[in-house]
């Protein structure tokens, strides 16, 4: 198994998912068999290769700098769980 | 033991664009809470980021402007961390291939000039603001600041003290306000800081532990935090500590660093290529078009100044520091028909402590470079004296009036009427005549002494060359 369900749950604490050891376990089960695929993908010599990010072929579009955007701070707000003076307002960050 | 200090910094600049990075809302600043933050601002579910052709040209701009590599392929990735001033969960930003590739730029040491690499200078957008205030312990979050165009200028740690990293800062300041790339604003956040610091045995190549200094927002604080930040470090390895790799935040207030996490997971950011953002493909043209309009930088007017207007090396930089200096500098002289090391003079002298005291910036100077000239003029004619000059100077400080009508409406014209001043020289002879009998014995000295007397008498106004003149006529 290359992932440990330690790694699982490392994984998991930065993506704010709550897992279980059995889902720990049962995931590194899973995804070890998805990383031992990859390990078996990286045997091929690709170094002639040039790195693909996208899978399309299109360019990015760049538009011209307007603003178009109004104010629609209100309307936002509406479906905000709490707001005071125009923030919203979060759990405490910081102690 | 003897030890080496190695400081990389990395600058965050705001870039003058009128709209965000990736969204039509408005980069202004200033605006009431959360008015600016339109749905890509606040990551409703569905929207999607649509890149700002200006953000990419003023990128291109910085990039030629320090003679770097452009990528005319780059990528966007996702930086992801959960902290609420970014609802996403994620940054975009610029990992694997930055828009800007390795550069370099000169800096002016002690020992001389000094070449400090660039490795990187790559896009993103800027976070919200979140504020710790009293809400019922809850946290305000302002999102106007979610998305404005950022240029992270990463440099390599070729820093070696507290100075050359403030000398560095400058160096990139004075070169992002040449190029018109960002306003520079240090109190606005449009212009900031991090800094790497870490030591090494002297003739280690190996890179010590570093910490990276956070929240500098002046040249003063980034020299402060850095040498507090080297005493902390030096007196945990002299007794035989380890330094943590952890990000410390520095406080004005107390001039210390101290920690702000320690979690190292924290910096487990998992980047990946943004799939709603295909690659950057920037063609021949666009960035011929950018390099055809660079203005001429720092480096090169400073050589032209010297060479044009035969100033001194250290008027030149001083005057080339800031492109709205240097600018007035070269109006003034194309308007007046005073020495160009008179205008250098007065820029630096005078026009800097009266801008100084009033605490403003050279373009909002209350004296423009039309009025400068013509003050400078005025001196340069015998109209007036220097002296004279700097009481102008001050009137024309508080009123919109012309030079020529200052110097009327407040009678300060030069006494150049020789009769006029024979007058009074013979005056100040006959109410000194102890001192006149001092001279005359030998007492080379007391002349000055009658040429002041001479001077205050004439309120300041007599020509001191033919008071000069009329007095060694009269005692000689």
């Amino acid at each position: 198994m290359s992932l440990t369900p330690k790694e699982i749950t490392h994984i998991a604490t930065l993506a704010r998912l709550k897992t279980s050891s059995e889902q720990a376990e049962f995931y590194a089960t899973q995804l070890s068999r998805i990383m031992d695929l990859i390990k078996q993908m990286n045997t091929i010599d690709t170094s002639d290769i040039e790195p693909m990010s996208h899978p399309q072929d299109p360019a990015l579009r760049l538009r011209a700098d307007e603003v178009t955007a109004t104010n629609l701070r209100e309307a936002y707000q509406t479906v905000a769980p709490a707001t005071e003076n125009g923030l919203y307002l979060v759990p405490k960050v910081i102690d | 033991m003897e030890w080496e200090t190695v400081i990389g910094l990395e600058i965050h600049v705001q870039l003058l664009t009128k709209s965000k990075i990736f969204s039509a809302a408005s980069t202004a600043y200033g605006a009431q809470p959360n008015t600016q933050a339109c749905d890509v601002s606040i990551a409703l579910p569905g929207v999607l980021p649509v890149m700002n052709r200006e953000a990419a040209r003023l990128a291109v701009r910085f990039g030629l402007g320090i003679g770097a590599q452009i990528n005319k392929r780059s990528i966007f990735a996702r930086k992801n961390y959960f902290y609420p001033d970014l609802p996403k969960g994620y940054q975009i930003s610029q990992f694997e291939v930055p828009i800007v590739g390795q550069g370099r730029i000169e800096i002016e040491t002690d020992n001389g000039c000094k070449v400090i690499g660039i490795t990187r200078a790559h896009l993103e957008e800027d976070a919200g603001k979140s504020l710790h205030q009293d809400f019922h312990d809850m946290t305000g979050i302002d999102l106007n600041r979610a998305g404005i165009p950022l240029l992270e200028i990463v440099s390599e740690p070729d820093l070696r003290s507290a100075v050359e990293a403030v000398a560095y800062l400058r160096k990139i300041h004075s070169l992002v306000r040449y190029l018109n790339i960002s306003d520079g604003n240090m109190q606005e956040g449009s212009f900031r800081c991090d800094a790497n610091v870490s030591m090494r045995p002297k003739g280690q190549t190996e890179l010590g532990i570093r910490a990276e200094l956070k929240n500098i927002n002046s040249f003063r604080f980034v020299e402060k935090a850095i040498e507090f930040e080297i005493d902390r470090q030096i007196d945990i390895l002299e007794d035989g500590g380890k330094i943590v790799q952890e990000t410390r935040l520095y406080d004005s207030d107390k001039n210390e660093t101290r920690s702000m996490r320690s979690k190292e997971e924290a910096h487990d950011y998992r980047y990946f290529p943004d799939p709603d953002l295909p690659e950057m493909i920037l063609d021949d043209d666009f960035i011929d078009q950018i390099r055809n309009q660079l203005p001429e930088l720092p480096d090169a007017r400073k050589s032209r100044l010297e060479r044009e207007y035969h100033l001194s090396s250290t008027d030149a930089s001083h005057l080339t520091n800031d492109r709205d200096t240097a600018d007035y500098f070269e109006n003034v002289c194309s308007q007046t028909a005073a020495d160009s090391r008179t205008v250098a003079n007065w820029i630096l002298g005078e026009l800097s402590a009266a801008l100084n005291h009033s605490a403003m910036e050279i373009r909002d100077s209350p004296v423009d470079s039309i009025r400068m000239a013509s003050l400078l003029d005025r001196i340069n004619d015998d109209t007036i004296s220097g002296k004279i000059a700097k009481q102008v100077l001050t009137l024309l400080w508080k009123s919109e009036k012309s030079v020529d009508q200052v110097i009327d409406e407040n009678d300060l014209k030069q006494i150049t009427d020789t009769g006029a001043i024979e007058a009074i020289v013979d005056n100040i002879l006959q109410e000194n005549s102890a001192q006149v009998s001092q001279y005359k014995a030998g007492n080379q000295k007391i002349f000055g002494f009658f040429v002041g007397q001479v001077m205050q008498q004439s309120g300041g106004k007599a020509n001191p060359k033919q008071v000069n003149d009329l007095l060694r006529n009269k005692l000689d």
